[in-house]
């Protein structure tokens, strides 16, 4: 089951880095005379409405669907897992100012905001990523900080206080390889909320130009083609969901097995 | 005591939601001014015009609070695309989306409830991992994808379901949201199952539990009268959850299947910056979730005898 995740995901990865290099055709040129067909040996999923072909689009678009996600997750990790340990371990005015501001992010439905934001002020992707970080961080950090709660009390943190351990160095060096598994799984369901997010906000129209190859866009643009080539809709929608739903499994497993055998 | 505090702090919560709202159409590109005019030729008249309508030249507060008087009164002002009131647009959006968004929640409580006790019940066992995995995936499985996945494989391949509209005879409508409501009802499913298998299997380690089992009651009925029952409260809070899941999800699904609600009169008056129609509908939707959060607070007193003496101690 892991070997497959692993294989999907690194498959995702190679189509986001090489994928421009790998598409057969230019993913912006045009056959108007071909129009919207099924897959051919020509073209192995079809082509749009504008002849344009699926699969170098989907190869192109795996560059911008697949990176943000991850930058937003790094950013969402970097920032949860300091401020959860800070807010957990120091507690006092830091912690209260932290938890206010996340019962008030938590209560946000979180995408519409999204929607609202990007789409009246506009600003692209760039926006859209700060925002989800601004938005995804709360949420993690309540989680990181009830689980470093937890752990400041223990013996061995309690032994690191006694020998005069710097707090920095007890938070980061003592408490963090301790609420690794948590991170790690984190960061894999802060990448598919990101992916999910973006690709939605670009299936709406919110955040892009028309005529961009990127994945969610795709889905919308092509919506019309189901009868003459499903694959043009079909393909992308597959595409996000089996990247979402592998980061999701693959974020469930790391978190069972680093949590029984610790990480060593 | 503790009712009054929940009651000062959505109310609060409120306030701040209807300021960052009507900050809106200031923070839209190109000022209040060209915002209103939408489309229609900026002359230097019109823009003096515009600015005397809408009192643009009052200062922010005072201007805030006309607006949300009006607003109070369930006076939005006109939509900039259709020039129609923008509560009347929205009256005649509401029922797809509330037909829509009630049919999604009965399917969720229909398939959620009895799938994650079934889980906790064979807990481990095939059955299970099955349930769980399956969450799993659903939980992670964007709207939009399951709609289009859902209207080729039902409504354009096997031809079972209609592909677009929302049907006008109450049988027909029915039909109509069929697709769209699975494909909502998925993900907040997939909520009800973790919560509801969590819940029954933290209540399986309680000693009440074991004590009904020792008497020698039937399975069933310990689990159905003794852990449900006390599996409702985390449920409960779960209801958040699957409010926020309802109102993101009716937008994708509303968009994907081409059905003229509420979501997609919000993505519509987005991507046409007709802010009157996107203020009332951002305010409507907040306030909605905040108050069904204090709804469910309160419910928590109401059900729950613990936290009610624990309030009346404290």
């Amino acid at each position: 089951m892991r070997a497959i995740l692993l294989t999907v995901l690194s498959l995702a990865a190679v189509a986001a880095v090489a994928g421009s290099w790998l598409a057969p055709y230019d993913p912006a040129a045009q056959d108007l005379a071909l129009g919207a067909v099924g897959p051919s040996a020509a073209h192995w999923l079809g082509t749009d409405d504008l002849g344009r072909d699926v699969l170098s689009r989907l190869l192109a678009g795996a560059g911008s669907a697949l990176m943000w996600p991850v930058l937003v997750a790094v950013c969402t990790t970097l920032l949860s897992t300091t401020l959860g340990l800070l807010a957990g371990y120091r507690l006092g005015w830091v912690d209260t100012l932290l938890m206010r501001a996340a019962d008030l992010a938590i209560a946000l439905p979180g995408m519409l905001v999204l929607i609202v934001v990007v789409g009246v002020v506009g600003g692209g992707y760039g926006w859209a990523v700060l925002a989800m970080a601004v938005l995804f961080t709360p949420g993690d950090i309540r989680v990181i900080r009830s689980l470093t709660l937890a752990q400041r009390e223990l013996a061995y943190a309690e032994a690191a206080r006694t020998l005069g351990l710097r707090p920095s160095r007890i938070m980061f060096r003592h408490l963090l390889p301790n609420v690794a598994p948590t991170v790690v799984a984190n960061t894999l369901l802060s990448f598919v909320a990101a992916l999910v997010a973006l690709a939605g906000l670009s299936f709406l129209g919110v955040g892009l130009p028309a005529g961009t190859p990127d994945w969610g866009l795709m889905v919308e643009e092509n919506r019309g083609l189901l009868d003459l080539n499903p694959w043009a809709s079909i393909a992308p929608a597959a595409l996000i969901t089996v990247v979402a739903c592998a980061a999701t499994l693959l974020g469930d497993r790391a978190f069972e097995s680093l949590s029984k055998g610790g990480l060593r | 005591m503790a009712v009054v505090k929940r009651l000062c702090a959505a109310v609060l919560l409120l306030g701040v939601l209807s300021v960052l709202t009507y900050g809106l159409l200031a923070a839209a590109p190109g000022g209040p001014e060209q915002v209103l005019l939408g489309g229609r030729p900026s002359t230097p008249e019109t823009r003096a015009a515009i600015r005397e309508q809408y009192h643009l030249d009052d200062p922010f507060p005072v201007r805030y609070a006309r607006w949300l008087g009006d607003a109070l009164r369930g006076d939005f002002g006109t939509s900039i695309s259709s020039r129609e009131p923008v509560t009347a647009v929205i009256a005649d959006r509401l029922p797809v989306t509330a037909g829509l968004a009630g049919y999604a929640l009965v399917l969720t409580v229909v398939v959620g409830v009895p799938a994650g006790l079934a889980a906790a019940m064979r807990r481990g066992g095939r059955l299970d991992q099955g349930i769980t995995l399956t969450s799993l995936v659903a939980l992670s499985i964007p709207p939009f994808a399951l709609s289009i996945l859902l209207l080729y494989g039902f409504a354009v391949a096997l031809g079972w379901f209609p592909v677009f509209g929302a049907g006008d005879t109450p049988m027909d409508r029915i039909v109509h949201l069929t697709l769209p409501a699975i494909a909502l009802a998925t993900g907040q499913a997939a909520i009800v199952v973790r919560q509801m298998r969590a819940a029954a299997l933290d209540l399986a380690a309680q000693d009440f539990l074991t004590f009904a089992r020792a008497r020698g009651l039937p399975r069933r009925r310990v689990w159905v009268s003794y852990a449900l029952r006390n599996a409702a409260l985390p449920v409960l809070t779960v209801g958040g959850l699957l409010l926020a899941a309802n109102l993101t999800g009716s937008v994708f699904v509303e968009q994907a299947f081409g059905l003229h609600g509420l979501g997609a009169l919000l993505v519509g008056a987005v991507g046409q910056k007709d802010i009157p129609v996107v203020q009332a509908l951002v305010l409507l939707g907040g306030a909605i979730v905040i108050v069904v959060n204090l709804l469910i607070d309160l419910a928590y007193v109401a059900v729950d005898p613990r936290v009610r003496h624990k309030a009346a101690a404290a």
